[in-house]
């Protein structure tokens, strides 16, 4: 073994340690920096790509405003590829490498998982923009998409008492948030009354795209004289065969209507439409709001990505909301520090855009309207119902069994993401 | 002594252990004790991505072994690494106790909020570290033993075998992701607290785990080295060329590729259990057939049946991956893609094969020609620069 | 058959939805009909003239009120009811301005909803009137009882049946004995009379029902199903029931149910060819390009994919006619894929034979590439692509068993893209060259086959069938940058099952996949079918190590 290959061993190490060094240099820039943790590439990126556009515009709209703290934002965008451990790789590298003052990312629940002992390892701050199953609050993450009872109850609470529906089927994809979710919802049918025979559980993998026997079932289970509806969770690529086979099928949203919580104005962009006029979604924005601020931001929206037929969805807003309150806690601290920020950022009020003003709350979901939409031929929305003001998001579902005890608070004295009020022990935390 | 009989006409294979001993030395030194201000410190963050990628190179060195030097082309070898990854996981998840979030010292929080009563059986023993490292090794060993006594016993050869492991990992995808398994359906096991009692966030832990990934691809490089360089080691290599003339030679080829597929896929699943905690999740992600069929690319771009070769394919695309997904994020993709075309069409031995080739040039003194014809092919400029 | 489908596709429609009433119709918007008071409209226009028509109270007001307004429309008798009715259910209706005005928009053209008078344009002020679920119900409801008198028996048909959904109170009874007085079409009357039976199931004498029981006893409606087992059951269980009627409607149940089971288990079947008609597509073109040709083509998925991008370009290209697009898109997608397999071979392939393993990692390479080239050039997001009225809907057989148009379709369309390909290879003297190139590549070049040529041709012939998967695809399913990572393992799966290089196996293997694929689910569960049907091929292979129809000989071999 002579020097030479010492040597060689050595100039790799130094290779891996340039990375430090780059770092090394960011810091001496006048900006601050924020993460994009969107997939470009895989398959998610058909949700994700529309969520880096956004904050790319609201970041640019951020700096025309002058920037933050006297100081310009600069968006640092990778490319976590729809590949979960690549999720917490680029973590990792936004919070150590480029230093990044919050990221605003993510789409998946197991994205979020990959990434979370990462942002509280290294004290980041993560904005979560997608509706969740809940059960979750932790103190780097701020979940500004909708809990549960946010979205999933109040559309049943519509089904049961203006539509008057009796039984019920819950559809949906075999993972976490569908599974929470129907566990949510029919402990809350049973709960309300009905009986378990009225209520019928499916689940289906990623993807599927040969529902045949799925709605041939449907159909039966409707044509037992009570009213029947569909309270779906079916995710993403699944729903335009979904669809498809239901309006071939021949049932009508009059008969059986669907209502979906991952169908939005994207989704509906990407599909012909008219088969599913009538079915419906429950979200917490719809494009179709008449709202000024809302115009505003959907003229701005398609401004920025120089195409007039551009739509808008509810995960947008809730960068939207996310984003803005984030800008306010940093001028509130003033500074980019992390606890500072997390610390300032409970209790910021930001106008949301369908004309209400939602808050961060102690337990870091945020204030949101629940709106009950069907769909319309050119895809858009039309709101049916709305809940009278804002629902706060409730972290820990009281319809679980393991959860209704347990409250997340960020604020002293509790100051936990999952603190039992009837043992009052705080569990769970990783510092 | 036997490290020099392994090694001796095995310049990569030296030159991979100098390296690796330089990463379980100056890891530790450049990110414990160098200060971190210091421009020397090399940071946590650089130290797990070296674990990461160890832990790959491990994969795709456990498939060079039998695509290399047995010729079966296993299109399905993540499975093996993912579930060595779950028997680690599984370990981790009960070190938890009731630290979880719901503070149940039985179960783990997904069983919890999903309403699980007890904890299934067989997750009877994760708890102790010594069970569960040898279901780590027993698990994908015996997966692999029945799957590759009932492919090999029936001579299912090629592509054949390409394709029902690729069914097989596709399987176990699908069932990893069922919640009903108890294995957390698609998001899988994480929130991970700590490892043998170490807290598994700090910065000692993960520089023993990188560390510990680097002593493990040395042993094991080694170890398919010895393999290689045997007596068992030439008869696979026979049966790779000529399967039924060794056969008729009296050899019982089922024998020889069942082992060693078993060993290649005990090394993946030893890859999956260092990989897990490094990266801190296990999902059925890594039972996607597309994993595989990267860790076929990593091989390929490295260079077959060299063994380093696929250490430094692993190492290469893996870096380009990492660096590509920042610097380009929209299209990094085509720049991946494009890699896979020219290696496959110019560099049919892979990377290493170019320097193999250079040496070689180097040694017959005709570089220089090789070196003009290698330039215009990709249209460098040929100055008459050596690399 | 073309001429049949608006019939079938207006008879399915009213069959399904009629279970509207039972629920949400009358639970919550008839208290609100109650106490809603005329729209404002309404009393402006009474105001200003002596007979305001009923139709402009559509305009204002709340869903409730709109329901309202619909109601007295219907039953006022006036000429222009249905045309309103049905453009409001359509979304076809605009009211608004000053005065109030209603317009029927049909097309691009306007048209004054009370007079009939053609409009220039939209009168300002006027917008669409919406309408809701709860509403488009009980406009169906209303339009059926005004179509009973249509001229067209089918449409009375249709609406006498759509009456089932109500009729068991026996709200009906008078106005079908009136009807039934004058109605000569056996179809039709047949139809009123199980809607009359229905209702005296549920109201009418003991004797009336035993009757009706009788009448109803070979009817598959699910209405009428329900409708017997409540007899069924209640009368059994109560004191003052008929033991005799109950049992009579017992009986009738059951034969019902029996019946019911037989269409499920042909249902299932044809669900099982549909899947299995969907994989055959998928993989047929893989059966030439990997199966005769031996590449490993990871990128015939992306292949599927520009078919079905194809697809969405032309419908573009033709916005105003689907069908023409659709049909235009099946020789250019295998045009377009087929070139783009060429430029593969040329590009790629050629470089590569005589090592297949090395053809995976350049076409998995190539793969990721046309992935995200259709990002870069399409956007991430899937593209929408409509399907023709002919492909909309069902074949409804009977009430319980209907075939979906576009899966029967796609079916015969597999089944003749098979054909096609079969007689290409077999009589034709590309298929012959082909086949030898195949067979023996260095005799068939001795004895004057370009050889490289036929390489190209046979990988363009696999490319552009597998374009032409595409365009069925896009009928069923996203287009998207994802479209053919959702294929290519299924396709893999069921040439190798099939065997490798025999086009029947490809079949065969597609279609027993799909049919066992389709048993399997109902009692194991979408996700758990999967599972044992990878695990069942696994174990296919170690029993079968060359697949259903082995290849035999000398090429066996490779």
């Amino acid at each position: 073994m002579n020097m030479k290959r010492i040597a060689s061993g050595i100039a790799a190490a130094g290779l891996a340690s340039g990375l430090t060094l780059a770092s090394w240099m960011a810091q001496a820039e006048e900006t601050i920096k924020v993460g994009i943790l969107h997939s470009l590439s895989g398959t998610m990126a058909i949700s994700e790509t529309t969520l880096k556009d956004t904050m790319l515009m609201l970041i640019d709209e951020q700096n025309k405003k002058g920037g933050l703290l006297g100081k310009k934002l600069e968006p640092v965008v990778v490319d976590p590829a729809s590949n979960w451990p690549l999720f917490a790789e680029k973590t990792r590298e936004l919070l150590t490498k480029d230093k990044v003052a919050a990221i605003f990312g993510c789409w998946t629940s197991v994205s979020r998982k990959s990434v979370l002992p990462v942002v509280e390892e290294l004290n980041g701050l993560l904005f979560y923009p997608v509706q969740y199953e809940g059960e979750e609050s932790s103190r780097n993450v701020f979940y500004t998409g909708a809990a549960p009872n946010q979205q999933a109850i109040p559309a049943v609470d519509y089904l049961m008492n203006d539509v008057g529906v009796k039984r019920w089927v819950l559809a949906g994809t075999d993972y976490v948030y569908p599974r929470t979710t129907n566990k949510i919802l029919e402990a809350y049918l049973l709960a309300k009354g009905v009986a378990k025979e009225d209520i019928l559980i499916n689940y289906t993998p990623f993807g599927h795209s040969d529902w045949q026997n799925i709605v041939a079932d449907i159909k039966r289970f409707g044509s037992a004289g009570k009213k029947t509806a569909v309270v779906s969770t079916i995710n993403g690529d699944a729903n335009v065969p979904f669809y498809r086979e239901l309006a071939n099928q021949g049932i009508s949203a009059e008969a059986i209507p669907v209502v979906a919580f991952s169908v939005g104005e994207e989704e509906l962009s990407g599909l012909d439409a008219k088969p599913l006029v009538g079915h419906l979604a429950a979200w917490n924005y719809f494009m179709s709001v008449e709202d000024p601020a809302n115009a505003a931001f959907i003229k701005q929206w398609q401004a920025f990505t120089k195409n007039p037929k551009r739509v808008s969805n509810d995960p947008m807003e809730a960068h939207y909301i996310g984003f803005n309150m984030w800008v306010k806690a940093v001028e509130k601290a003033g500074t980019t520090d992390t606890d500072k920020v997390a610390e300032a950022i409970i209790g910021v009020k930001v106008p949301n855009l369908s004309g209400g003003t939602s808050e961060m709350l102690a337990n870091h979901h945020i204030t949101k309207p629940v709106l009950i939409g069907e769909i319309q031929e050119d895809g858009q929305f039309q709101t049916v119902w709305q809940t009278e003001g804002l629902v706060p998001g409730d972290a820990w579902s009281d319809f679980l069994e393991g959860s209704k005890d347990i409250v997340a608070d960020w604020t002293a004295p509790i100051k936990c993401g999952n603190y039992n009020s009837k043992t009052k022990v705080c569990s769970g935390q990783n510092f | 002594m036997l490290l020099q009989r392994l090694l001796s006409h095995d310049r990569g294979g030296q030159i991979l252990l100098v390296l690796l001993l330089a990463v379980m030395v100056l890891v530790p030194v450049l990110n414990l004790a160098v200060p971190a201000d210091s421009p020397f410190h090399l940071s946590t963050t650089t130290v797990t991505l070296l674990g990461k990628y160890l832990c790959y190179a491990l994969l795709a060195l456990a498939l060079d072994l039998i695509w290399g030097y047995c010729g079966i082309l296993s299109l399905g070898h993540a499975a093996f690494f993912g579930l060595g990854g779950y028997a680690m996981g599984m370990y981790l998840m009960r070190q938890i106790g009731d630290r979880g979030v719901y503070g149940n010292a039985e179960l783990p929080d997904f069983m919890v909020f999903l309403n699980w009563q007890e904890l299934p059986w067989y997750w009877l023993g994760f708890d102790q570290f010594w069970f569960a490292a040898l279901m780590v090794v027993l698990v994908p060993g015996l997966l692999a033993g029945i799957f590759g006594y009932l492919a090999f016993r029936s001579r299912v050869t090629g592509v054949y075998l390409s394709i029902i492991t690729q069914a097989l990992t596709v399987a176990l995808m699908l069932a990893f992701e069922l919640n009903s398994m108890g294995f957390g359906g698609t998001n899988g096991l994480t929130d991970f607290k700590e490892i043998l009692g170490a807290p598994i966030t700090a910065d000692s832990t993960r520089v023993a785990l990188c560390v510990a990934s680097a002593l493990m691809l040395a042993l094991a490089y080694l170890l398919c080295r010895a393999i290689v360089t045997s007596r068992y080691g030439r008869i696979v290599l026979a049966l790779r060329d000529a399967e039924s003339r060794t056969r008729f030679c009296g050899y019982k080829v089922e024998h020889f590729k069942l082992w060693l597929f078993v060993f290649s896929a005990v090394l993946a699943a030893i890859a999956g259990a260092l990989y897990v905690p490094q990266v801190g999740i296990i999902n059925p992600g890594e039972f996607k057939p597309l994993n595989s069929i990267e860790l076929v690319v990593w091989v390929a771009v490295g260079g077959r049946a060299t063994l380093y070769g696929a250490v430094a394919g692993a190492f290469s695309v893996n870096y380009a991956k990492t660096w590509l997904t920042s610097v380009y994020p929209e299209a990094w993709l085509f720049a991946l893609g494009a890699l896979f075309v020219l290696v496959t069409l110019f560099l049919p031995k892979g990377l290493v094969g170019v320097v193999a080739t250079l040496r070689q040039a180097r040694a017959d003194g005709s570089l220089q020609r090789n070196w003009q014809r290698l330039a215009s092919r990709f249209g460098v400029p040929t100055k008459g620069e050596q690399p | 058959m073309t001429e049949r489908i608006p019939l079938l596709h207006r008879n399915a429609l009213p069959l399904l939805a009629l279970l509207l009433w039972c629920g949400a119709g009358l639970a919550t918007a008839e208290p609100a009909i109650d106490t809603a008071t005329p729209a404002p409209s309404v009393e402006a226009a009474a105001n200003a003239s002596p007979a305001p028509h009923p139709a402009l109270a559509l305009i204002g007001g709340s869903f409730n009120a709109r329901a309202a307004a619909a109601r007295q429309l219907a039953s006022s008798g006036e000429p222009q009811a249905v045309a309103i009715l049905e453009a409001l259910l359509g979304g076809q209706l605009y009211g608004g301005g000053e005065p109030p005005q209603l317009v029927i928009k049909q097309g691009s053209a306007f048209s004054d909803a009370l007079s009939g008078a053609a409009l220039a344009e939209l009168p300002t002020g006027a917008r669409k009137i919406p309408v809701n679920n709860s509403l488009r119900g009980q406009l169906r409801d209303l339009l059926a009882t005004l179509s009973l008198r249509h001229s067209d028996p089918q449409v009375r048909r249709d609406a006498a049946l759509r009456l089932l959904g109500n009729a068991a109170d026996g709200r009906y009874q008078p106005l079908l004995a009136e009807l039934l007085t004058s109605e000569q079409h056996p179809e039709v009357r047949q139809a009123l009379l199980l809607v009359q039976a229905l209702g005296q199931l549920g109201s009418g004498s003991e004797q009336q029902q035993a009757v009706a029981v009788d009448t109803l006893a070979d009817s598959l409606q699910p209405e009428i199903r329900n409708a017997l087992e409540v007899l069924a059951s209640a009368d059994g269980a109560s004191a003052d029931g008929n033991p005799t009627l109950a049992a009579a409607a017992r009986t009738a149940a059951d034969a019902i149910d029996a019946r019911i089971q037989r269409f499920q288990l042909l249902e299932n079947i044809f669900f099982g060819l549909s899947l299995g008609s969907v994989l055959l597509l998928a993989a047929i073109g893989l059966a030439i390009t990997f199966g005769v040709m031996g590449v490993i083509n990871m990128a015939h998925g992306e292949l599927i994919m520009i078919g079905a991008y194809t697809t969405y370009s032309i419908q573009l290209l033709l916005p105003n006619h689907i069908s023409l697009a659709l049909l235009l898109s099946i020789p250019a997608a295998f045009v377009v894929s087929g070139l783009v397999g060429i430029a593969i071979e040329r590009g790629i392939i050629r470089h590569l034979y005589g090592r297949p393993l090395e053809t995976l990692l350049a076409t998995f390479g190539v793969s990721l590439i046309l992935q995200q080239a259709v990002r870069s050039i399409y956007s991430p997001l899937n593209r929408a692509v409509s399907s023709p009225e002919w492909l909309s809907g069902s074949w409804q057989i009977n009430p319980v068993f209907a075939l979906t148009w576009n899966r029967l379709y796609i079916l015969f369309f597999a089944l003749a893209v098979f054909a096609a390909l079969w007689l290409v290879l077999k009589h034709t003297r590309l298929g012959l060259q082909v086949r030898a190139v195949a067979q023996n590549r260095g005799m068939a070049r001795a004895i004057g086959v370009r050889a490289s040529r036929v390489d190209a041709l046979t990988f363009g012939l696999g490319s552009g069938i597998a374009g032409v998967a595409g365009v069925a695809l896009s009928q069923l399913t996203n287009v998207g940058p994802n479209l053919g990572q959702d294929y290519i393992i299924d396709s893999f799966l069921v040439v190798v099952f099939g065997g490798v290089g025999n086009l029947w196996g490809t079949l065969v293997g597609a279609f027993g996949l799909g049919i066992i694929n389709k048993f399997l689910e109902p009692w194991a569960g979408a996700m758990l079918a999967k599972i044992l049907v990878l695990i069942a091929i696994i174990l296919f292979i170690q029993k079968r190590p060359r697949g259903l129809f082995p290849q035999k000989g000398r090429a066996a071999e490779g």
